[in-house]
């Protein structure tokens, strides 16, 4: 604690570094060109570098001034909250628009601490059927309600 | 009188049935989302993009300003009722609305923040319509390293003018520019940044993008701290303004008006610093400073003039130069982009309907909301009891169907998620995500500008300074870096956000 004084500045310094780093590393397939005809690989190297400096200054900032710790992260509901979109991304074709949709609402309802298991079912189905109604009856979006898993198509 | 022919123009488009079925839904939605905390304007244009894409462009546009300046009005009212401002440009209305409506004077607080915004958004429309033209026909003059210069003082003015750290800021334009670049380059057809994966052989989403950054991670936030909100509303009583109250704030609607007017054609500017700014000078100038915070009607009645005059100015640089100068604008631009409309001055000419249309309905939407907000305060109050644990796993849902429609593509999904869980992470290491938003929609530009500069130049970086107009933007750029490093500039900025 006495070198790092501001560990959010360190940690986004850090941050940044890596992702310059992983950015100039992909620009290394791509042709540079010149400066008169730049290629793909030119300006996007050129902001991995400034974006790699920016970051050391914030590094060495949040290394001379004080500061906070980042707080109070809400551990639970980033968990909770990305599964059930990564999940309605994984099951919205095989099981079909609607289940999905219906288990992701309810898996979020979970990452609330006032989670109820009646008001989550009420959500869950006024969605499907909100979902139902607006998108597949009211703006025709071409969903399979059904996946293949279920039977459907 | 060219002006009218035009402004006629606009309204026949406006005044279409369909046209104002869609400005009153946008206007609505606006107020519903400024009344709700927690779902901003941001999130809330981006999980609607996608049900636009299938209107006409000029609807779609409609739509979503009229949800732009239709929050601004909502937050007032729940910020006057219960000290809970839905936005962050009503953040000072709370200050003193609030104290007036424990004075019992909440209907003279609300009539104040109406009359004054419509006022305002009347003279910003109309300002529009004078302004937009002039500067469109100049820049059709821009060549390559202008539009450059223009792009770069652009980016650098929004990180100036936001609050947080200066580098840090930069370092997230940045970072969205380089985002921005990802998937095939426009010249040989290279993939850059795809990671070997064929999707991205597009680049990233914008839509992805946009609502894992402010509505994914946003509820998340939200989360952290689910305290009970009190509610305590206050009865609305009447809605008349005493004379002596009316006399008092025709200076600060006036004020209000220019100072919003200004500060939001300013790229970084628009409605929260015209509301700050109003605040701040209204209580400077005012005889009788002791009673700001204690329910002064001139604090209500400048920041919500000027931040509706901030919201509807900022659409000047979007609509003539094509350069967002807020998060909104550069959805907004993204909506137009995928419509297979090129912002930009070509637009005024070649789709006066739009242009014009656009204009058009803000004075409608203005009007609508004036109608819509005063008779229907019980309403907007009641919907405030909804708990938020209630309400946030159906934005999920919108999110997650919005995203998925717009390519029917599940690793748009998943990129939705990783944008979420990367908004998070910034959010706590206090990096503002709203100045990546901007250079993700910057990005591709600004590397074709600079690409065909140097072409034209033979490669001599010189020419951003040899050209008159690239030279002064340039510096302009400078000057705003350099004025707001300087130490002493650094302390007030402080203070003046902590307010």
């Amino acid at each position: 604690m006495h070198i790092i004084r501001n560990p959010r500045d360190v940690l986004s310094g850090l941050l940044f570094i890596v992702l310059a780093l992983l950015f100039a590393w992909q620009t290394q397939e791509l042709p540079m060109g010149t400066a008169v005809r730049m290629g793909p690989g030119f300006f996007p190297l050129l902001l991995a570098i400034l974006l790699g400096g920016l970051g050391l200054i914030v590094l060495v900032n949040g290394l001379r001034f004080p500061g906070e710790m980042p707080s109070g992260i809400a551990w639970r509901a980033l968990g909770i909250i990305t599964f059930a979109v990564l999940f309605f991304g994984f099951a919205v074709r095989p099981l079909g628009f609607l289940p999905a949709l219906a288990i992701s609402v309810f898996v979020s309802a979970l990452a609330s601490r006032k989670f109820h298991v009646v008001t989550a079912f009420a959500i869950t189905a006024a969605m499907a059927v909100f979902a139902w109604g607006v998108f597949i009856k009211g703006l025709g979006l071409p969903l399979p309600l059904l996946g293949p898993w279920l039977g459907g198509y | 009188m060219e002006l009218f022919d035009n402004l006629a123009l606009g309204f026949s488009v406006a005044l279409s049935l369909q046209n104002i079925l869609y400005c009153f839904l946008g206007v609505l939605l606006g107020t519903l989302i400024g009344v709700l905390p927690g779902l901003g304007p941001i999130a809330t244009i981006a999980m609607l993009l996608p049900i636009t894409f299938g209107l006409p462009p000029v609807s779609a546009l409609i739509m979503l300003s009229g949800i732009y300046y239709g929050a601004q009005y909502g937050g007032s009212t729940t910020a006057i009722l219960i000290n809970l401002p839905g936005e962050s440009s009503s953040v000072v209305t709370a200050i003193d609305g609030h104290q007036m409506a424990r004075k019992g004077r909440a209907g003279a607080a609300l009539a104040t923040a109406a009359l004054g915004s419509f006022f305002a958004g009347t003279v910003a429309t109309f300002l529009l319509a004078v302004f937009a033209p002039p500067l469109a026909d100049l820049a059709l003059q821009f060549g390559p390293p202008e539009y450059f210069s223009l792009m770069v003082l652009g980016l650098i003015a929004s990180v100036t003018l936001a609050s947080g750290s200066v580098v840090k800021a930069i370092a997230m334009i940045v970072l969205g520019l380089l985002l921005g670049l990802s998937g095939q380059d426009i010249y040989t057809g290279a993939p850059r940044f795809t990671f070997d994966l064929p999707e991205l052989s597009d680049g990233f989403d914008f839509v992805a993008l946009a609502m894992g950054m402010f509505g994914i991670s946003e509820i998340i936030r939200n989360l952290e701290d689910e305290h009970q909100r009190s509610l305590v509303a206050a009865k609305v009583k009447s809605l008349m303004l005493t004379k002596d109250e009316f006399k008092r704030i025709i200076g600060p609607v006036l004020r209000g008006t220019a100072l919003g007017s200004f500060l939001g054609i300013l790229p970084g500017g628009g409605a929260m610093l015209s509301s700050f700014a109003s605040y701040s000078i209204e209580k400077k100038i005012s005889k009788t400073p002791r009673e700001f915070g204690r329910g002064a009607i001139e604090g209500v009645a400048g920041p919500e003039s000027a931040n509706n005059a901030g919201a509807q100015t900022s659409f000047i640089p979007m609509l003539t130069l094509g350069i967002p100068s807020n998060p909104v604008m550069a959805l907004m631009i993204g909506a137009l982009i995928i419509q297979g409309i090129t912002p930009g001055p070509n637009v005024v000419t070649e789709k006066p309907d739009l242009f014009w249309g656009v204009i058009a309905s803000m004075w409608i939407g203005n009007f609508m909301l004036v109608l819509l907000n005063l008779p229907l305060i019980g309403l907007w109050v009641r919907l405030l009891t909804v708990p938020y644990h209630v309400m946030f796993p159906a934005i999920i849902a919108f999110c997650c169907i919005g995203v998925y429609s717009v390519n029917n593509n599940t690793f748009d999904v998943y990129s939705m998620a990783l944008f979420g869980v990367l908004g998070y992470a910034l959010v706590k290491l206090d990096c503002e995500p709203a100045p990546l938003l901007l250079g993700f929609v910057i990005g591709p530009m600004l590397e074709e500008y600079l690409r065909r500069a140097m072409l034209i130049s033979r490669g001599d970086p010189l020419v951003f300074v040899t050209r008159p107009i690239s030279a002064i933007l340039l510096g302009l750029a400078l000057a705003a870096l350099v004025v707001v490093l300087l130490p002493s500039v650094q302390k007030t900025r402080e203070e003046a956000f902590k307010e």
